[in-house]
């Protein structure tokens, strides 16, 4: 039974992504202590092998599409690298195609799977990863004990710089059959909307989320927003609901943001979400919940209705 | 055309979790079931779609706690048949492999053109149950899907990729995706409907296969707990007058209020 640890790379044809390196910075420090090897497969993306200087292997699939992301097209170059370097461990991230390809390939390897990881260790031969589940209510520890595991890893559980080194790693070309012959054809990749307010050169934000209840009271949070100068942003929910527009979504399908003060309304704080905001300077919540998880990672909060509250704000600060 | 839709209920994620004596499991006892919202936006492009090409739409769901009343929801909001396998476990947690394994037999025999499902659930620790059950029935998926129409023998699909990304592909049928959201916020279904609905009946009962013991995908859950709190946020407390007048000071004395 071998060691190593393989990471699924996951790239936009120009850079390979931060998970990848998240997951790279991992996959050091687990196999540091276990003696394997770290490796990564890349689809598509043939001239980023010199960024991937954390592992000692790339395998590279050249897929009939270039960089454009299909799921059988991966799954099937994946599986054909899985076949070739037999890893005992593959990191993949909880991104759509983590979501897409750890599933099908767990039949296909076969393996256990364990998603939403935030974090992994070592125990003697066993390896045990911590998972985040219930909308990050409760954690849940598995052990994985057998040849082959695959987990998927939410994005920013480890830091991206332990795996971003420079370096030659020795590329090895794996030819898969039956990629010519997929039934999933790439029609196009549309690139994010960038007309619009751009939320994430805001130095503060006003965010909302399902607590607002109905378009009709934006309103509220509008005016509290321009007595700071700052743009409205939102939660999933509220760019689903077509409330306010796509490129104003903060969290994992949407921005991540970086602002100097992030004022959450009627935000409850999943996993997706906090994805794409934590990292602010300053974090004031106002959610009637006070055991939203949003107060985890808030410097500041209150269970005051955000209808009482924001306009109150919005009056001491416009006078 | 024939859409299949996969539903399952979790429990409602607004109230506390409780663990079990034995530490796996959550105590099911005194939880409150609901429909996986995930699934009931898969429900709804399902509803799109038969809308705008005549597709049959039949809701399939294991035999869990309360899942009767998503069922005739599902059929008063417009799904033309549901189908409940019985005879399985309800009582304790299922993995997606499980989940999955049950539900293939059935998918198969169905002659489906589509299944839709949720791209995700709040329990699935060990994955999402559309790359699995693909994986087991061999036929093409997509996840995290946000866009879905219909052509004659394939299936155009948007997937978000994250960060404001996507990319469309057209994907032969049959298919199988999980939903993240719909093209449009999925629609309601006035009580009475579903009272008429519910009196009607019409819930077609099916057994379920047994799966096949699947020992290579199973994962090894050792305990459940409460995360450790790492921060929490120094809460705010007063009138609405008197937080606002503190939030204001602590933005002020960062510079962050202009004028």
């Amino acid at each position: 039974m071998s060691n190593d640890i393989l990471v699924l790379a996951e790239h936009d044809g120009q850079a390979v992504s931060d998970i990848t390196f998240e997951l790279l910075g991992a996959a050091r420090r687990l196999a540091s202590g276990s003696g394997g090897q770290v490796a990564v497969a890349l689809v598509g993306g043939a001239g980023l092998t010199g960024t991937l200087g954390a592992a000692s292997t790339v395998y590279v699939v050249d897929g009939t599409s270039g960089a454009i992301y299909s799921p059988e097209v991966f799954e099937k170059a994946f599986l054909g690298v899985l076949k070739e370097a037999d890893p005992r461990l593959v990191l993949t991230g909880t991104s759509t195609m983590g979501i897409d390809v750890a599933g099908a390939l767990s039949v296909a390897w076969p393996a256990p799977v364990v998603s939403y990881v935030v974090g992994l260790e070592a125990e003697g031969t066993e390896l045990v990863a911590t998972s985040q589940i219930y909308g990050g209510k409760l954690m849940a520890e598995v052990a994985i004990g057998g040849p082959h595991a695959i987990c998927a890893v939410i994005a920013g559980s480890f830091p991206a710089d332990a795996g971003r080194s420079d370096g030659t790693p020795e590329v090895r070309e794996v030819a898969v059959a039956g990629l010519d012959s997929a039934r999933t054809t790439p029609r196009g990749v549309h690139e994010p909307d960038t007309s619009g307010v751009d939320i994430a050169a805001a130095e503060v934000l006003v965010s909302v989320g399902r607590g607002i209840g109905g378009k009709e009271n934006l309103e509220v949070v509008q005016e509290l927003a321009d007595a700071l100068g700052a743009p409205l942003a939102a939660s999933r929910p509220i760019t689903d609901q077509g409330w306010l527009p796509k490129p104003q979504q903060v969290g994992k399908s949407g921005k991540k943001v970086k602002p100097r003060a992030y004022l959450a309304f009627g935000i409850s704080g999943a996993p997706e979400h906090l994805e794409g905001m934590r990292d602010a300077e300053l974090i004031i919540a106002c959610n009637t919940d006070p055991n939203a998880p949003i107060f985890d990672v808030a410097h500041y909060g209150t269970t005051a209705d955000l209808f009482d509250l924001a306009p109150e704000l919005a009056e001491k600060l416009g006078s | 055309m024939r859409i299949l839709v996969l539903m399952r209920q979790l429990p409602d994620l607004v109230e506390e979790l409780e663990i079990s004596s034995e530490g796996t499991d959550i105590d099911r006892e005194l939880v409150k079931f609901v429909m996986n919202e995930f699934d009931d936006q898969a429900l709804e492009e399902a509803l799109l779609l038969k809308e705008s090409s005549g597709a049959e739409v039949v809701v399939v769901a294991l035999d869990e706690p309360d899942v009767d009343q998503a069922l005739y929801t599902a059929i008063a909001k417009g799904a033309d048949r549901a189908v409940k396998l019985t005879g399985v476990s309800n009582e304790r947690w299922m993995s997606t492999h499980e989940r999955a394994a049950i539900l293939a037999p059935y998918v198969e025999e169905s002659a489906a053109d589509l299944v839709l499902t949720g791209v995700q659930a709040a329990d699935d620790l060990d994955g999402q149950l559309a790359g699995v059950l693909a994986g087991l029935l061999g036929l093409p998926h997509a996840a995290v899907v946000v866009g879905v129409e219909l052509k004659d023998s394939t299936v155009l699909v948007t997937q978000e990729l994250g960060g404001g990304r996507s990319v469309d592909e057209e994907i032969d049928l049959p298919a199988v995706l999980g939903l993240q959201a719909a093209r449009q916020a999925p629609r309601y279904a006035p009580i009475s409907k579903i009272r008429q609905v519910t009196q009607a009946g019409g819930i077609e009962e099916v057994a379920a296969h047994t799966p096949p013991e699947a020992s290579a995908t199973a994962i090894s859950l050792r305990r459940l707990y409460v995360p450790e709190r790492s921060g929490h946020a120094e809460m705010l407390e007063g009138t609405p007058g008197e937080v606002a007048e503190r939030i204001a000071e602590i933005l002020r004395s960062r510079g962050l209020v202009k004028g």
